[in-house]
């Protein structure tokens, strides 16, 4: 059913109930969803920021929310607990990316979206959608600071987060999203890599 | 089995208790438990008690600095009769998360995004919606992966087919095409992917091409002919034929459509496969072919030379298997074997040789060919892929992913089968 892409408005229904005519359609199969229900599972964040919800926070806020939430599992100075990996990983780990031992922390990541999508839906670990947006943001924040990314003063929110360059950005093959949905590009075939 | 169940078998076996039905008929006092009716005691059937093959396995996290370790339930792979993993032996990956227990009245899948027409369905909708059944493997990355947490078991001799290729199954799935949902919903032409995402505390979220989605994924709510398991993703599973387990999101809740890939944390910070180089390839999607004998196989002690039906398992994410081959000479001569129905579409095929043993050593390979040609390599041509080698293999706590090289079980003359990858 493609209405949508009619382009002459005048002909627009005439066609449009052609169209439908034919699609058989199920009856009395799901409804149309109310905006709260959609907001309220929405929470995917795309690498650009796409989603990001209003509110900021800093690493100097994130120290404090992370001391009470976080370091049970992921240590005192985020350098690992009992169930939680370490988290303070440094710029200098990408060294180890080409030896038989890579340390892949958070400096490894490729956007800094996908920490503050990743806290927001599944930490901490038990009690995970409990994070309000500013808490989010600050341990995003408080996390890259002690990662070396960004400064413990530093804001993030909806329009800087999305700016913050990760610094293995370009490790990744093939480089372009374009590239990914063909299937000639992506993956090993018959031996050949990209 | 419930608690009820296995209560009213234990009374059964209790020979006292039986003797106080007689007493209790006379009214007495002592409180006795119900005895079961027959109906209770086959309502849901169980194996015989001589039957006790088992997934092996933990629940649980990665801890950080806690050593090799296994992670997640493997299939007894050696142990399957077809190309069915029987409902209670399927792998489970859950990243640590146990199933949410989630009731079907209530729960819902949202289609959402750039479409005509935002839908949500209820379990019953989608039942109610034309339906297909087929048969497909659902398989882990990082099955018969020869690096990371459980790469020191899979590379040891002792390891059985579980501990080798587990991380793999095969079920009948029933559900929706998820084109006819996306095609309900009115996909807009900007919508290049969608997101899929699920119920469970961590709400493992997704990025499939717009491309795959419609072509052949399934949103799934019966498994080998009853509902879905909650550990394989009560009520709701997305199938993604042919690609990389963590493209199965079980506790299906929603599904965006969207401009890009919206790089999930196990997307794009987990999978992506580290060259030495330094670079890493991500999204690589769809499992290579593959396959593995399943009898005889680690572990398993072959009674003495005679006849032996040589039987196993292959797949891939391209398609049908085409072929199978078994060498029993380490890969100079090798034979056809014959390929056992059903044979489908990126899903496990039962392949068998009729083969007689002399009772002398010897080592014997399996390699499959799926419909696009493409052939499974060996060890040393992945090797020379990723420019790695025995060290790496020995020693690198990098996770290899994608690894589909050719197994060797080696059959020693007193019967003992070993895993040769490494040997």
């Amino acid at each position: 059913m493609r209405c949508s892409k009619l382009l002459l408005p005048g002909m627009l229904l005439a066609a449009c109930a052609t169209v439908l005519a034919q699609t058989p359609g199920y009856k009395n199969i799901g409804r149309t969803p109310s905006p709260s229900e959609i907001q309220a599972w929405d929470i995917a964040i795309g690498p650009d920021g796409k989603g990001l919800p209003p509110g900021s926070g800093s690493a100097k806020e994130g120290a404090g929310i992370y001391a009470q939430k976080c370091a049970l599992c992921h240590g005192a100075d985020a350098e690992g607990g009992p169930i939680g990996p370490r988290l303070a990983v440094g710029k200098e780990s990408l060294d180890s990316l080409k030896t038989i031992h890579p340390v892949r922390g958070l400096v490894y990541w490729p956007f800094a979206t996908t920490i503050w999508d990743y806290i927001n839906r599944a930490m901490p670990r038990n009690q995970a959608g409990t994070l309000s947006a500013n808490e989010v943001y600050a341990l995003t924040a408080y996390v890259l600071f002690r990662c070396g990314v960004v400064r413990e003063t530093d804001v993030l929110d909806a329009k800087t987060l999305p700016k913050v360059q990760m610094p293995n950005r370009n490790g990744f093959v093939p480089p372009n999203f374009a590239d990914l949905t063909d299937d000639r590009k992506r993956g090993c075939r018959q031996g050949v890599c990209p | 089995m419930n608690a009820k169940e296995s209560g009213r078998r234990q009374f059964l076996k209790n020979g006292a208790a039986l003797a106080g039905l007689a007493a209790g008929a006379a009214g007495t006092a002592a409180a006795q438990p119900m005895p079961p009716t027959v109906d209770e005691l086959h309502s849901y059937g169980e194996r015989s008690h001589f039957e006790g093959a088992t997934r092996k396995g933990r629940v649980g996290l990665w801890p950080a600095g806690s050593g090799p370790r296994d992670y997640g339930f493997r299939n007894p792979i050696q142990n399957q009769m077809s190309i069915i993993t029987p409902p209670g032996l399927h792998f489970i990956i859950s990243h640590g998360y146990e199933p949410p227990d989630l009731d079907p009245s209530k729960h819902t899948l949202l289609i959402h995004g750039m479409v005509d027409h935002q839908l949500i369905f209820t379990v019953d909708d989608l039942k109610r919606l034309p339906s297909v059944s087929r048969f497909h493997f659902v398989e882990c990355n990082a099955n018969s992966g020869p690096t990371g947490p459980a790469g020191a078991k899979r590379r040891d001799p002792a390891a059985t087919a579980q501990d080798t290729h587990g991380l793999t199954s095969c079920s009948l799935w029933t559900g929706v095409p998820l084109s006819l949902l996306l095609d309900q919903a009115g996909v807009q032409k900007s919508a290049t992917w969608m997101i899929a995402e699920g119920s469970e505390l961590g709400k493992h979220t997704k990025s499939i091409p717009i491309e795959k989605a419609t072509d052949d994924c399934l949103v799934a709510y019966a498994q080998n002919g009853e509902a879905v398991r909650p550990e394989q993703g009560y009520p709701l599973r997305l199938i993604v034929p042919g690609w990389e387990g963590i493209n199965n999101v079980k506790w299906l809740r929603r599904i965006k459509l969207v401009d890009e890939p919206y790089m999930g944390m196990w997307e794009s910070t987990k999978y992506p496969s580290l060259r030495l180089d330094g670079q890493a390839r991500w999204f690589q999607f769809e499992m290579g072919p593959k396959s593995v004998i399943t009898r005889p196989s680690g572990g398993l002690k072959m009674p003495g030379p005679g006849f032996y039906e040589i039987s196993g398992l292959a797949w891939s994410g391209g398609g049908a298997i085409r072929r199978v081959e078994v060498s029993a000479d380490g890969g100079t001569t090798w034979k056809d074997a014959q390929l056992q129905d059903p044979i489908a579409r990126k899903a496990h095929t039962r392949f068998v040789l009729p083969w007689e043993w002399n009772g002398e050593e010897v080592t014997l390979l399996s390699r499959s060919t799926d419909e696009r040609n493409e052939l499974q390599p060996t060890r040393e041509e992945i090797s020379n892929i990723w420019h790695i080698d025995m060290d790496y293999y020995k020693n690198s706590t990098n996770l290899v992913g994608h690894f589909n090289a050719i197994q060797p079980w080696k059959i020693s003359r007193d019967g003992s089968v070993i895993n040769a990858l490494f040997v």
